[in-house]
C-alpha cells in the first residue's frame, strides 16, 4: 500500500510543470552549489598552477605542475607530520573501539545500580567538548610529564560519550536471544562480545570511526598547545605554523599546496565514499 | 505464613545479590571510559571551577596561587572590555548564524533531496566544508577576503575592501566563513528528517490542490521541527567552540574586534600566562553551555535521549 502510494507519488512529482518560481529557486540553488565548490576549485587550481601564474586567477592553458608541492614538501618536515597525524588518528580509534564497546554493552544489556547518574555523567562530555576544557587539561597533561608526546594530544579523547551512546543504540536493535545461544553455548562474556556483538558491529564501528577520524584529523587547538616540538608536530598545526611564515609573501601557490597536503586525505576518502560519510555524520550527536 | 515471608526475602535477597554482581560487572565495563571521563572532564570542570578563584598568574608564581573569591568574575563583567567584546562577538555570531545555516541547509537539503542531474555533486558541494579543518578554511577564505589580489578584490578590481582589517567588517567576513563550513553539516540533518516523513502527506495535500509554499509550511517545516531543535543546539554550541580560524586570520583582531571567548581563553592562558582569569572565563563558557544543553533537554522530546 505505502509502495503504491510512494511510487504514485513519485509519478505525480514527475507530472509537476516547472513554474517560473520553481525555475529561479532551482537556478538559484545550482549557482549556489557552484559557488560552494568554488573555494575548493581555486585551492586545487592553485597547487598545481605554474608559480608565475598563482595570482592571474583567470589565466587558462597552464600545463598542471607538482613543483609546488616538491617544494613546499622540502620547507618543513610534511611527512612527520603526516605519520603523527596517522598515529595519533589510529591511537584514538583504538582505544575508543575498546571503551566505546565495553561501556555501550553495559549501558544496552546490563540493569545495574547507578545507571542513569553514570548516563547523565556521560553526557557530560558532549555537551561540554574538550575544546572549551583546554586550560585544565593542558595542566593535567603537564602534570602527567606529557606534553610534546602524541600520548598527551590523544588522552582526552580515550573515551567517547557520542561513540558510547551510537554503540550502545546499536546494540539494542540486536536480538537478545544471539547472546543468550552463545552463553548456553558456554561462551563467556569476551568471547560473546569479540564473536556475537563485534561483527554485527562493525557498520557502526565504521560510522564512528569516520566521524572521530575527521574530528582528530582536523583538530587544531589542543594539539597547537600541547605540542611544541616542531618534529612532534600534526598536519593542522603544521599547516598552520607554515601558513603564517608565509603570508606575509603572500605566496599563494605555497599556502595552497600545503592546504591541499593537509585535507586531501579526508576529501579523497570523501569522494569515494560519500554515501557511508554523510550517513555517519547523520547519527553523529545523539539522536 | 512466616514460611512465605521467609521465600520472598530469600527471593528479594537472591534477586539483590545477582543485581550487585551485574552492577560490579558493568562498572568494571565501563571503568575505562569512566576514568578518562574523570581524567578529562570531570575534573578539570571542577578545577576551573576552583581555580578561577584565585589570583594565579604571572605575579604569583612565586607565592603560588592567592584565593580572592570572586574577584576574577568581578573585574571580567565589570572592568574588562574584551571580555565585554568577546562575549558580545559570540552572542552576534550565535543569533547569525544559527538562523541563516538552518535556512540555508533546509533549503539545501531539499534541494539535494529533489535534484536529478548531478546529485553527487550538489551534495558533494554542500557537504565537503565540514570536512575541513577550520585552520585550512581559514587559509582559504584568508586568500578570498585579501584586499587587491584576494578573490574579491580580483574578480570585483577593488582594492579598498579591507575585510579582515577593518572592524566593522571583520565579524561579518568570518560569519559568512562559519555559515559556509557548517550549512552542509546541519543539512544532513535535515536529508535524513525529510526522508522520515511519510511521503502520504504530500500526496494527500496535493490531492487537495495545495501549492509549494503551502506544502512547505504545513507539512515540510513542522515536520522537521524536532530536526531544527536539535541542529540549533549542535550550531549554538560551535558558535562557542569554532575559534581556530582566529589564530590564522585576525588572531581576534584588529583591536579585538573578532575575538571570542575561547579564542580570549587560549590568549589569558598561553600568551599572558593569567590562569585565574583563563579558568573564570572557562567557567563562563561552561555556564553558557549547560544553560544551552538544559534548553536542549527540556524542549526536546525525551525519547530521543533515552530511546
Amino acid at each position: 500500500m505505502t509502495a503504491i502510494s510512494a511510487k504514485q507519488h513519485r509519478e505525480k512529482k514527475a507530472a509537476w510543470k516547472m513554474t517560473p518560481g520553481k525555475f529561479l529557486l532551482y537556478f538559484f540553488m545550482y549557482t549556489f552549489a557552484i559557488l560552494c565548490l568554488i573555494p575548493l576549485v581555486w585551492l586545487v587550481r592553485t597547487a598545481f598552477v605554474p608559480k608565475e601564474l598563482e595570482l592571474k586567477m583567470l589565466a587558462v592553458g597552464w600545463v598542471p605542475t607538482f613543483s609546488n608541492i616538491t617544494r613546499i614538501w622540502s620547507m618543513a618536515p610534511w611527512g612527520n607530520y603526516y605519520i603523527n597525524t596517522l598515529i595519533l588518528v589510529a591511537g584514538v580509534l583504538a582505544s575508543q573501539f575498546v571503551t566505546i564497546t565495553m561501556a555501550g554493552y553495559a549501558f544496552a544489556r546490563l540493569n545495574f545500580y547507578g545507571k542513569n547518574t553514570l548516563f547523565i555523567l556521560f553526557l557530560t562530555q558532549i555537551m561540554i567538548a574538550a575544546d572549551v576544557l583546554i586550560l585544565p587539561n593542558y595542566m593535567t597533561i603537564t602534570r602527567l610529564g606529557l606534553n610534546d608526546t602524541l600520548l598527551g594530544a590523544m588522552m582526552p579523547f580515550f573515551a567517547s560519550a557520542m561513540g558510547t551512546f551510537l554503540m550502545r543504540q546499536t546494540i539494542k536493535t540486536i536480538p537478545y536471544e544471539l547472546e543468550e545461544a552463545a552463553k548456553i553455548d558456554g561462551c563467556n562474556l569476551f568471547r560473546t562480545i569479540t564473536q556475537i556483538y563485534l561483527p554485527l558491529l562493525v557498520p557502526c564501528y565504521i560510522a564512528h570511526g569516520l566521524i572521530a577520524a575527521s574530528y582528530q584529523w582536523n583538530n587544531f587547538l589542543w594539539p597547537l598547545i600541547v605540542i611544541n616540538k616542531p618534529a612532534k608536530r600534526l598536519l593542522t598545526v603544521g599547516l598552520a605554523i607554515f601558513a603564517q611564515a608565509s603570508e606575509i609573501g603572500a605566496l599563494w601557490s605555497d599556502t595552497c599546496a600545503a592546504t591541499l597536503l593537509t585535507v586531501a586525505p579526508l576529501l579523497i576518502l570523501f569522494f569515494f565514499f560519500q554515501k557511508r560519510f554523510i550517513e555517519s555524520f547523520a547519527h553523529s550527536g545523539i539522536k | 505464613m512466616t514460611a512465605i515471608v521467609n521465600d520472598r526475602s530469600a527471593a528479594l535477597a537472591r534477586e539483590r545479590r545477582r543485581m550487585w554482581r551485574t552492577t560490579r560487572l558493568a562498572w568494571m565495563l565501563l571503568l575505562p571510559s569512566f576514568i578518562f571521563l574523570a581524567m578529562f572532564t570531570f575534573y578539570p570542570i571542577g578545577y576551573s571551577i576552583w581555580n578561577s578563584l584565585y589570583k594565579d598568574n604571572n605575579a604569583t608564581i612565586r607565592t603560588g596561587p592567592v584565593y580572592i573569591g570572586l574577584k576574577n568574575y568581578i573585574t571580567l563583567f565589570t572592568k574588562d572590555q574584551i571580555f565585554k567584546q568577546a562575549f558580545i562577538n559570540n552572542v552576534i555570531v550565535a543569533v547569525v548564524t544559527v538562523p541563516i545555516s538552518l535556512g540555508l541547509a533546509i533549503m539545501m537539503a531539499i534541494f539535494a533531496n529533489k535534484v536529478k542531474i548531478g546529485k553527487g555533486l550538489v551534495r558533494v558541494s554542500f557537504f565537503y566544508p565540514t570536512l575541513l579543518p577550520m585552520v585550512a578554511v581559514a587559509n582559504i577564505w584568508l586568500f578570498i577576503y585579501t584586499p587587491g589580489y584576494g578573490m574579491l578584490g580580483y574578480i570585483f578590481n577593488n582594492n579598498t575592501w579591507h575585510f579582515l582589517t577593518d572592524p566593522d567588517a571583520v565579524l561579518w567576513a568570518l560569519i559568512v566563513m562559519m555559515i559556509w563550513k557548517q550549512a552542509g553539516y546541519v543539512m544532513i540533518f535535515y536529508i535524513s528528517g525529510l526522508q522520515n516523513i511519510n511521503p502520504e502527506l504530500y500526496e494527500a495535500a496535493t490531492i487537495d490542490g495545495a501549492n509549494g509554499t503551502q506544502i512547505f509550511w504545513r507539512i515540510t517545516w513542522p515536520m522537521l521541527m524536532p530536526t531544527t531543535l536539535y541542529v540549533m543546539i549542535i550550531t549554538m554550541t560551535n558558535a562557542f567552540k569554532l575559534v581556530d580560524h582566529l589564530y590564522i586570520l585576525t588572531k581576534g583582531g584588529p583591536g579585538n574586534a573578532s575575538n571570542m571567548l575561547l579564542f580570549y581563553v587560549y590568549q589569558k592562558a598561553f600568551d599572558q600566562t593569567n590562569y585565574g582569569m583563563a579558568s573564570a572565563i572557562t567557567v563562563v563558557v561552561i555556564v553558557l553551555l549547560l544553560i544551552l544543553t538544559c534548553v536542549q533537554f527540556f524542549t526536546q522530546d525525551k525519547r530521543t535521549f533515552y530511546a
